[in-house]
């Protein structure tokens, strides 16, 4: 029981960042029904810029407490991020707005290669060490652990949701974002600026994606020009998983896409274990007696969930958990 | 090291008909080595020794150290004033740099075989290392490489190829020899990042463990860029492992240790050569502290004395990693070409595999595939943030770093004096 415990509290550390980073594609989404695929980039510069100035500041020989390091340097990463959110929009979105859909989800694919590479160019292609500074305790919770980072990533992204979502439902911003989703030229209509909604939009999103990349870096203590890319499709899993478009899908799909990694990946082993069977056939119990155990999908199947759940979810229920709106725009 | 692969192959060449003269040039074929007129003594002879190795690039320093150490073995035999075939020698090293390009690897050993080396010593990178010796293979020139530790180089079934290194699959079993002779773990986990590298390595473990009674969890799995390994090392925290082996390289291993610390799990970590530097300390902090991993080969500071001793003269510096492989792979060629009493790869090429060779790095014999016999593996640990070799595997026997240091120096003062032949000196 504590091993299973473990792994949901596995499991929601690693949701809690998807749905951060899902977040930042469903709500481009459901102004624009655009896939933003260079999103997950944006979590890796997010990441570097931090790394850049903690390891700066760290180096510093400075007095500062460690977590007001931490602070600092994702304070640097927000900015940077949403510059590079609003310059994507603004060059290679925008420009396109009235395209077929094809063109811009191809300059998106584009500008994620870019921003690999540049990032390949200044941070080098090794994986880089996050600063360890933090102190991380572990605390105990009826035979599992939980850290102290894994505390703060979890709790950090429920705030930001809540914080996401009065935004939405309680300003005057958050009308004019719904408006422009609903139906952007009578937003217009109405002397909503259309283009600087939009904007702020990809903006929110980066911001969230920064720190998504400071919670990756802290967490597991390694930063790679590469470590967007797969992170990006997983969050994109999972807010289609949840009904891309819709904020609170993709919380729950964020969410669910981690405990169902983290149990898949602890348990597949032992579910797809053919000693179970080995009556089946003389020559699988005899390799069962021998090794003990002859085992068909591995851990390695680990990145494999994400995808068999975004599979399952567009066969059976293509407008995901909570969408409501088929995706008849895409 | 394989996936770093440093794959010295030290191009000896040495060419027969060394020096072509170029007022014989239309003759074809030259045997005949150009003789010296000008010094009125005996005939002399020049020989070719090639050398390959990145000579510029992330690793270029490595690929000085293992230029160094060639350079110094060719040296010394000038310095002894050798005498083959009637003639005097005068060797000559060859140094090309490969880049460490796989492509490169070709190119260069057809400039060797075009300028006629006697034999090669190099490449320092496994993966330069493969597609050259097909090369020396074609010309029929000996290759002796000290840093090429990817087991295909010698699994082709080149007679030509040779290797004073150890291979990465005796990584494998040294590494579960340590372990069983220190902390006796009586159930062991095997992960691996499903790389032919970190596959093959884990593979070895899990056999070694395996055969001496063991008990081995079923092999986990994971990639060789995954970050979270909280997943699969919850599972392996339930089965209480005494040790968790971890075949892949450092931006795997990094998070796997110290999410594994994390959660709580005791067990000892330990790692292939593809985790197995100081950049661990950075990756997974104070939890890398006591983590244990294997390099093929010995410590160049555990080099024989009188090596170190002749390589800090001429170069006023330590050497790095497989400068004394180098060295011993240039000076297997050149004992070889005096047994033989000729620089003729053919010739000499049959008595690569008789030799018994004292080296700097140890005694050197080869097996029938050209590898090293009871090659050494270091074991290390790491202590204050720093690896620190703990022991060498030879021959499948734990020894303490400080008894070898201890054997080692004592072993290289009695090759001084029993075997003046083979001595560096």
């Amino acid at each position: 029981m504590d091993i299973f415990l473990q792994q949901i509290i596995n499991g929601l550390t690693l949701g809690s960042v998807y749905a951060i980073v899902a977040l930042g594609y469903t709500m481009v989404y459901g102004i624009v029904q655009l896939i933003n695929f260079a999103h997950g980039e944006v979590v890796m510069v997010g990441a570097m810029v931090a790394l850049w100035v903690i390891t700066a500041l760290a180096g510093s020989g400075t007095t500062l407490p460690p977590l007001v390091i931490v602070l600092i340097g994702t304070l640097c990463a927000i900015p940077a991020c949403m510059a590079v959110g609003y310059a994507m929009e603004r060059i290679a979105y925008r420009p396109l707005r009235n395209a077929p859909r094809l063109a811009p989800l191809i300059t998106a694919i584009g500008i994620s290669i870019i921003l690999q590479h540049l990032a390949m160019l200044i941070w080098s292609r090794n994986p880089l060490a996050f600063p360890q500074i933090i102190s991380n305790p572990v605390f105990h919770l009826g035979g599992a652990t939980i850290s102290g980072v894994q505390i703060a990533i979890i709790s950090l992204s429920l705030l930001m949701m809540a914080a996401l979502t009065l935004l939405v439902y309680r300003t005057k911003l958050g009308v004019a974002m719904r408006a422009t989703s609903e139906n952007p030229e009578i937003a217009g209509l109405m002397g909503i600026d259309v283009n600087r909604v939009i904007s702020i939009t990809f903006v929110i999103g980066a911001a969230l994606a920064a720190v998504a990349g400071v919670m990756v870096g802290t967490y597991y203590g390694i930063a790679h020009y590469t470590m967007g890319a797969l992170l990006g499709m997983k969050a994109f899993s999972a807010a289609v998983l949840g009904g891309i478009g819709n904020l609170a899908g993709a919380m729950l799909g964020g969410m669910l896409l981690g405990v169902v990694e983290a149990l898949g990946t602890g348990y597949i082993g032992n579910l797809t274990d053919l000693c179970h069977v080995s009556w089946i056939s003389s020559d699988l119990a005899e390799r069962c007696a021998v090794d003990g155990h002859v085992i068909l999908f591995g851990s390695n199947y680990q990145d494999v969930f994400a995808f068999v759940v975004l599979i399952l979810v567009l066969v059976f229920r293509p407008s995901g958990l909570l969408g409501e709106r088929v995706s008849d725009r895409a | 090291m394989s996936r770093k692969s440093f794959t010295v192959s030290w191009i000896h060449a040495t060419v027969a008909g060394a020096v072509i003269s170029l007022a014989l040039g239309g003759c074809g074929k030259q045997d005949e080595a150009q003789t010296s007129a000008d010094s009125g003594g005996p005939e002399q002879v020049t020989v070719k020794i090639g050398h390959a190795a990145p000579l510029t690039g992330s690793i270029a320093h490595l690929g000085k150290d293992n230029e160094n150490g060639v350079r110094l073995a060719v040296d010394e035999a000038n310095a002894r004033g050798l005498v083959i075939g009637g003639k005097k020698v005068v060797f000559e090293m060859l140094s090309e740099d490969d880049e460490g390009k796989p492509d490169m690897g070709p190119i260069i050993a057809q400039k060797f075989a075009d300028a006629k080396v006697a034999g090669v010593v190099g490449h320092l990178n496994s993966g330069v290392t493969i597609p050259a010796s097909a090369v020396y293979h074609q010309y029929g020139i000996p290759m002796i490489s000290g840093s090429a530790t990817n087991p295909q180089l010698t699994e082709q079934g080149f007679p030509e190829i040779f290797r004073t290194v150890g291979r990465d699959d005796q990584q494998g079993p040294a590494v579960a020899n340590f372990l069983m002779s220190e902390d006796k773990p009586r159930v062991v986990a095997v992960i691996d990042d499903a790389t032919s590298y970190g596959e093959g390595l884990a593979n070895e473990v899990e056999k070694t463990f395996k055969e001496a009674g063991v008990k081995v969890l079923p092999r986990e799995k994971g990639t060789d860029k995954q970050t979270d390994w909280n997943a699969v090392l919850t599972k392996l925290r339930g089965e209480k492992p005494d040790a968790i082996f971890f075949g892949g390289m450092d931006a795997a291993a990094g998070p796997l240790l110290k999410q594994g610390r994390e959660l709580g799990i005791k067990a000892v970590f330990a790692f292939g050569d593809g985790a197995c530097s100081d950049k661990m300390t950075e990756l997974a902090g104070a939890a890398a502290e006591g983590m244990i991993c294997s390099q093929a080969g010995i410590p160049a500071q555990a080099a024989s004395q009188s090596f170190l001793e002749a390589y800090r003269a001429k170069f006023n510096t330590d050497p790095i990693i497989y400068a004394p492989f180098t060295y011993d792979a240039a000076n297997v060629l050149i004992t070889a070409m005096q047994k033989a009493d000729s620089v003729d790869p053919a010739k000499y090429l049959p008595l690569i595999k008789q030799l018994t060779y004292e080296g700097a790095s140890g005694k050197i014999q080869f097996d029938d595939k050209g590898d090293r016999k009871d090659a050494e593996m270091t074991i290390f640990m790491m202590k204050d943030g720093k690896i620190a070799p703990v022991a060498i595997i030879k021959a499948g026997k734990t020894i303490k770093f400080e008894d070898f240091m201890k054997g080692a120096t004592a072993e290289a003062s009695t090759v001084q004096t029993t075997e003046p032949a083979t001595e560096q000196k």
